[in-house]
């Protein structure tokens, strides 16, 4: 088997930052020091006039891409997902959201897969807080070639957008000529009869492995790629789960409030449909390496095969 | 303009707030009426502003910092021309443009949406650093509570603002002593306010703000600063002009009933009397 190529979604963020500065000289980027870890270093590099480190105030930060915002810049703010989203929650509410204004936020190190640094660190639940803001586009791309076409959609759109991007390497599962993306459009990367499983993030590449051992036990799985979380790509998620009449949602994130959620919202009003929710369920990580947490709570291929067989049985 | 236009216009501006509170049922009449003379000079002295076209790309830029006196902005707003004063008695009605607290999407004139404390301080520096790295001339004026103050945020806000030398910005602290709970060294002492701005690389002067002659002579000082934002601490009346508010906290957040509303423009009247006297 050849060696699959592996790259951390922060790494495609900081280097798509790199690539949009070039031909964009009104996108600033803000930090708040964490420059090496959410890879915007790698924009401050080659652009340092347009590097802003705000110092650990991610709040403030927040403020200041808000003011900027307003006259003419297209700042991304940079930070990891619990304090872009969590710390941060009511300055982005308040001071982007409500005036819809046109900055990104680029979160890094979501979920548990940040690993040794634990709990605290591990945000489950910010895609939940960012859906709910009126007008906020929530995107979380599944590989590094979706990463990149995700921060160069979010600087096209006119709008504030919500970017999750992960520490852990993660397999290049879309590098494919037909690859497209497009802002509220799910991707079928798999299809099938039997059951429906919507993934998202990271866990895109283990839902297709899984399909795959399904396989072999005769369960024809169908594998969706729900990229934007919000908008949601309410025709594909119901038309599927229409065609199988089955519903698994798996998420590196809690299942309340996430892409579980937001099927099952979709689905109980427009098509009733068996719903299995795969994610973190009301606990808190911890620490361990990425990959042992993943397995640790079923976030694998291994668990989201056991999970879907059952269900399916 | 001359110090006694500058009294007859915020005693315009006074009428107006009173008016709106009053027409909204609720609201904040007590800030807005301590911070009307400074909401008068920005507006009518010191922004590069042009009511027909609010956008306009080089202006100078206003953020309220504490919305919630959004009665006093508006009131010069309307003033000043941006929109109709006789839309002020609609503020805080369903269905008005006039949010509770300001909204730039729809109140022409409003530079930031803002309302939740602490928050507008960092707007008004990023838009600071916008007209820095524009290399613009434009100058970035903030109004902030003595209160609000209290909010970690604001110096998050200063701190980087003093780091980025913004000489741009003006951060002007309603100082008037009174937050909802009472007198602000009795709930939570920010004092010595200008002692903290100092020590986040700021220039600082201290005035009275119901003053003419200290305002204008405050930002001109403001203007002169070169290397270092500018924080004018305005010692004011919560409440002025109107005689039951003044000094009152009570008076932060609540609309004068029918018979004070009576009497708070008979005050009001006669004040703009006297200085059509002088």
């Amino acid at each position: 088997m050849s060696e699959v190529k592996k790259i951390a979604t922060r790494d495609s963020y900081g280097n798509s930052l790199a690539e949009l500065g070039r031909e964009h000289e009104n996108l600033i980027v803000l930090d708040a020091d964490l420059a090496g870890a959410t890879k915007t270093g790698i924009f401050q590099k080659e652009f340092p006039d347009r590097h802003w480190d705000c110092g650990i105030a991610e709040c403030n930060m927040t403020g200041i891409a808000a003011g900027l915002s307003t006259c003419g810049k297209v700042p991304f703010i940079s930070s990891f997902a619990m304090f872009a989203a969590g710390r941060n929650y009511e300055q982005v509410r308040n001071s982007i959201g409500y005036p819809h204004l046109n900055v990104k936020i680029g979160a890094t190190h979501a979920g548990i897969s940040v690993g040794e640094d634990g709990a605290t660190h591990q945000c489950l639940e910010d895609m939940a807080l960012m859906r709910e803001i009126p007008g906020m586009v929530v995107i979380n791309p599944s590989d590094d070639v979706e990463a990149k076409a995700a921060v160069k959609a979010a600087y096209e759109h006119e709008g504030p957008v919500y970017l999750r991007f992960g520490r852990l390497a993660v397999p290049v599962i879309n590098d494919n000529p037909d690859y497209r993306f497009e802002i509220g459009k799910g991707i079928t990367l798999r299809e099938g009869r039997d059951v429906t499983i919507f993934a998202t993030g990271l866990e895109v590449s283990y839902a297709v492995d899984a399909a795959n051992l399904l396989a072999a036990d005769g369960i024809d799985a169908e594998v969706i790629n729900i990229h934007t979380i919000k908008p949601l790509d309410e025709e594909l998620v119901t038309a599927s789960a229409a065609k199988t009449g089955k519903v698994v949602t798996v998420e590196e994130h809690f299942i309340a409030g996430g892409l579980g959620s937001a099927v099952a919202e979709v689905l109980c009003e427009k098509a009733p449909t068996k719903l299995l929710r795969i994610g973190v369920n009301d606990c808190f990580g911890e620490s361990g390496p990425a990959n042992e947490l993943i397995h640790k709570y079923e976030l694998d291929a291994e668990g989201i095969y056991k999970k879907v067989k059952a269900f399916c049985g | 303009m001359t110090n006694l236009e500058l009294q007859k216009t915020a005693n315009a501006v006074r009428k107006s707030i009173v008016t709106a509170v009053y027409s909204a049922k609720s609201g904040h009449p007590g800030g807005s009426l301590s911070a009307a003379d400074i909401f008068t000079w920005l507006y009518f002295e010191e922004m590069h502003i042009d009511p027909k076209n609010p956008k306009l790309e080089d202006r100078d830029r206003f953020v309220l910092s504490k919305g919630h006196v959004a009665p006093g902005l508006y009131s010069v707003l309307a003033e000043r021309g941006f929109f109709p004063k006789e839309d002020l008695t609609t503020l805080r009605h369903t269905g008005s443009y006039l949010q509770g607290h300001p909204d730039m999407k729809h109140i022409p004139g409003v530079d930031m949406s803002g309302g939740s404390l602490g928050q507008g301080l960092s707007a008004a520096v990023g838009m600071a650093a916008a007209g820095k790295f524009d290399n613009k001339d434009y100058r970035v004026y903030a109004l902030t509570g003595d209160g609000e103050i209290q909010e970690g945020q604001i110096w998050e806000a200063a701190m980087w603002a003093g780091h980025r030398k913004l000489d741009n910005l003006v951060v002007i602290v309603d100082n008037n002593n009174l937050q909802i709970d009472g007198e602000i060294d009795k709930v939570c002492s920010p004092y010595p306010i200008d002692k903290k701005f100092e020590a986040f690389n700021f220039h600082t002067i201290v005035i009275d703000g119901n003053d003419f002659d200290q305002i204008r002579a405050a930002f001109k000082e403001a203007r002169e600063t070169k290397g270092q934002p500018t924080a004018i601490i305005a010692k004011t009346i919560k409440g002025k002009g109107v005689s039951f508010m003044e000094n009152q906290a009570g008076w932060h957040g609540k609309a004068p009933g029918d018979e004070e509303y009576r009497i708070a423009m008979e005050e009001l009247e006669k004040a703009g009397e006297a200085l059509c006297q002088k």
